[in-house]
């Protein structure tokens, strides 16, 4: 049940057509997400999860206007009830673009600017902004300008400025696009340290699961504005494989080899999602 | 290929005359681009840039299609048939009337790649066309590179999406720090671990996989998914057959 | 006159005196100059006040750069002089070109050794500006808030614009050809991607404050603070002195040019 012990987010029903769209972004959305978790959102493109992401900080409806119906709780109480000024406390939003987000001039001046927005005192203020440049390993870039900055960076200096929040939700929604493969394992890592060492719940957007694969213990398929899987990454994808599959989202490899050999007969065991584990299976059966 | 920063884009720019060498020389078809402008070069080395709204402009995608045809002096009758046939490969014709700023950003990097291949060059380059599509978009996309390649196009596409490059198997050039580090096949490039290392990017999933079954025979150089299944295939009926004939 | 004259009114980031020094004082200093500059032609005064600000453009750091764009600024200096020449008498053209160097190296020396950063904070604290912003935009600080970001986006503004250019080059938009009228019509291509990109950019990056918490409670801290310190306190009290004195003396006495 909402607001239950642990749980960090429940909706219930929830929907939302845009201002001016013809048809529902989402359609009864039942979700529960516990504390601490790390859940993988995807599904093609226009399935709604960047939408759903948005209700969970207020920018729906506030920034982008609609109709909401159903129930979202975060932390307990409903967004329907908060501002985005409020949400920001308990969710923090890692945007697509990395240079977008930036808006200060020198990087320190952008961590501090949502604890500034928080009415805290200079100390906390410092010690916050502090921390949160550490946390994200952006010491050595603080008196740098955003342009000055590559992608990557840029990514970790919006993961600062989330941190300085000390939200208990972060929503990374695609933050890997723009940048490298190698880049992208490294933010990718850093989100998780960051949840473990923590507690933060992280929910994380993204196409190429094999990115993410590794980290994420829980994994959302959404269609259409609806949620067609839910469960751990192994079990949807050894279940679910076809279906998943055919909604068109990339699927790691190695995945994809083991059903192509599990159709034939060939292996038995549930679908690895990373490499790591496929090796160590595939070695088991070869040495026989 | 290669890490931000390593000189990809700075390398396309050159072929089509938007940037000319400091040292060295460029020749598009024996020509020497200093000796030529970009609007000449570009009739035959179209480049398709990263963000579609950096081209977009036109208050339909019929002109938008067209703007190039016109600056370059086609005929009126050849451009509306050249517009109409790009949009159909395309398959943008029901947006020939619409405003390309209504389009989702998947149309939209759609209505730029129309754009350029409008007339047809020899040579096109594609910088990043991976970036923000989902899988189903970038099937489409590879199957379309594919099918133009077959048409006797050259290709180019700067790319760091290593999965992405797996699936296609072209020729691969590696760079880092503005220098070209490899070329080869992709399937011998990017399972190279000093290479991969050199030019910062990730070995493709296959090719992580294949390095670690050394041990068993197998060759390191898998990029594709489905040679891979074959490889493991026959190990896989062979272990199975012994292990049924011990039993 | 290349773009290059705008490298004399880009802030240099170095750590100098001069650098340090709170802009407000500074700015102050620079009204200490412009005022008794446009009020008086006497030569003499006009080139003691130029040279009165070579000391602090060396020790900020910034003379190459000042020096550069003056030679930028021949042109206009020259168009200045003898038009005057024409119309009056010589000192009186020597005077005016002289005023109009003096001016440009205020600003420059100004711009040049003020960070946009603590421009923004400075801006932040004056009362009529946070009056009215809290008017025009319901927040204190949204006007400050708004130069800086304004600042921050043009170089990346400049990068965009400069992609637009090559992708339209690209398709065969040739910008140097043609007659006025089509030359002018060339630069939609370019403008309406730049604009549309401009709003973009505005709009996500207003999505990501409001992500972040803006507009926040009325007392809003900010972690910098700007602070007067006693090199400041008589920077402001030579410049005021020097502007009360200069209108008193115009008030009073006729000087003359020369």
């Amino acid at each position: 049940m909402a607001g239950t012990q642990g749980e960090i987010i429940a909706a219930r029903g929830l929907g939302f057509q845009y201002a001016g769209s013809a048809s529902k972004a989402l359609d009864d959305i039942n979700i529960v997400i516990g504390q601490g978790e790390f859940v993988l959102l995807t599904g093609p493109s226009g399935c709604g999860k960047t939408t759903l992401c948005r209700c969970l900080n207020g920018l729906i409806p506030n920034f982008h206007p609609g109709e909401m119906s159903g129930e979202l709780l975060v932390d307990g109480v409903s967004v329907a009830a908060e501002t985005t000024s409020e949400l920001s406390r308990k969710v923090g939003y890692v945007f697509q673009n990395p240079e977008n987000q930036l808006f200060a001039l020198t990087v320190e001046k952008d961590v501090a600017f949502g604890p500034e927005n928080l009415g805290l005192t200079r100390e906390e203020i410092r010690a916050r902004v502090d921390w949160a440049m550490d946390a994200a390993g952006t010491v050595e870039l603080k008196d740098l300008a955003p342009y000055e900055l590559s992608g990557g960076q840029q990514q970790r200096v919006a993961l600062a400025g989330v941190l300085a929040m000390k939200p208990s939700v972060i929503v990374l929604d695609e933050p890997t696009s723009f940048l490298d493969p190698r880049t992208a394992e490294e933010i990718m890592g850093a989100v998780d340290d960051l949840r473990r060492e923590n507690g933060i719940t992280v929910i994380v957007v993204e196409h190429r699961l094999d990115l993410v694969g590794r980290y994420a213990e829980r994994i959302v398929v959404m269609d259409h504005g609806r949620i067609v899987a839910d469960g751990k990454v192994e079990d949807v994808l050894d279940a679910e494989f076809d279906r998943v599959s055919g909604l068109g989202i990339g699927l790691p490899k190695v995945s994809l080899l083991w059903s192509l050999l599990k159709r034939d007969g060939l292996v038995s065991e549930r679908l690895p999602t990373h490499v790591e584990s496929a090796v160590k299976m595939l070695s088991e059966r070869l040495s026989n | 290929m290669g890490e931000n920063g390593a000189g990809k884009t700075t390398l396309a720019k050159q072929l089509n005359g938007l940037l000319k060498p400091t040292m060295g020389r460029v020749t598009v078809d024996g020509d020497d681009t200093t000796r030529r402008s970009v609007a000449q070069l570009s009739r035959r080395v179209g480049i398709v840039f990263q963000n579609p709204d950096h081209l977009l402009f036109s208050e339909t995608v019929r002109e938008e299609v067209g703007f190039a045809l016109k600056n370059f002096g086609f005929e009126p009758g050849v451009i509306v048939k050249q517009v109409e046939r790009t949009l159909e490969a395309l398959d943008l014709a029901h947006y020939a009337d619409t405003s390309p700023f209504l389009l989702s950003g998947g149309e939209r990097k759609r209505v730029a790649l129309a754009a350029v291949l409008a007339w047809e060059p020899d040579y096109l380059i594609l910088d990043e066309p991976t970036i923000g599509q989902d899988y189903q978009q970038k099937e489409r996309l590879r199957n379309f590179i594919l099918q133009l390649n077959s048409q006797g196009k050259a290709v180019v596409m700067v790319t760091h999406d290593v999965e992405f490059v797996a699936e296609c198997n072209p020729k691969v050039v590696l760079m880092s720090k503005g220098r070209i580090v490899a070329q080869g096949q992709a399937d011998e490039v990017l399972s190279d671990d000093g290479l991969i290392e050199k030019a910062s990017l990730v070995k493709p999933q296959m090719a992580k996989l294949f390095s670690q079954l050394g041990g068993f025979g197998f060759p390191r150089d898998v990029v594709d998914v489905h040679r891979a299944k074959m490889l493991l295939e026959e190990k896989l009926s062979e272990v199975k057959v012994r292990v049924a004939q011990s039993s | 006159m290349s773009l290059r004259v705008l490298n004399g009114f880009k802030f240099s980031s170095l750590k100098t005196p001069v650098h340090r020094l709170d802009p407000r004082a500074k700015f102050l200093l620079v009204l200490g100059i412009i005022v008794p500059s446009l009020l008086f032609t006497n030569i003499y005064l006009l080139a003691g006040l130029l040279l009165v600000q070579v000391p602090l453009l060396l020790v900020g750091r910034v003379t190459k750069r000042w020096l550069q764009s003056l030679r930028a600024g021949v042109f206009l200096s020259a168009l200045i002089f003898v038009v005057n020449f024409f119309t009056g008498p010589l000192v009186n053209a020597v005077a005016l070109t002289l005023r109009f160097l003096l001016l440009m190296t205020t600003f420059s020396f100004f711009f040049m050794t003020t960070s946009p950063d603590d421009l923004g904070l400075a801006i932040d604290k004056v009362g009529f500006i946070r009056w009215l912003s809290r008017r025009w935009l319901g927040y204190p600080n949204a006007l400050s808030f708004t130069f800086t970001t304004a600042v921050r986006l043009v170089p990346t503004m400049a990068v965009d614009a400069q992609t637009v250019v090559d992708a339209q080059r690209s398709r065969g938009l040739e910008l140097d050809k043609g007659n006025l009228l089509k030359r002018v019509r060339n630069y939609i291509p370019i403008l309406i991607p730049l604009l549309l990109i401009a709003i973009r950019r505005s709009l996500e990056l207003a999505e990501a404050l409001e992500a972040r918490g803006f507009p926040g409670k009325e007392g809003r801290t900010s972690l910098f603070e700007l602070r007067f310190k006693t090199v400041d306190y008589a920077l402001l009290a030579i410049s005021l002195a020097g502007i009360v004195l200069s209108f008193w003396v115009f008030f009073h006495y006729r000087v003359p040019t020369i």
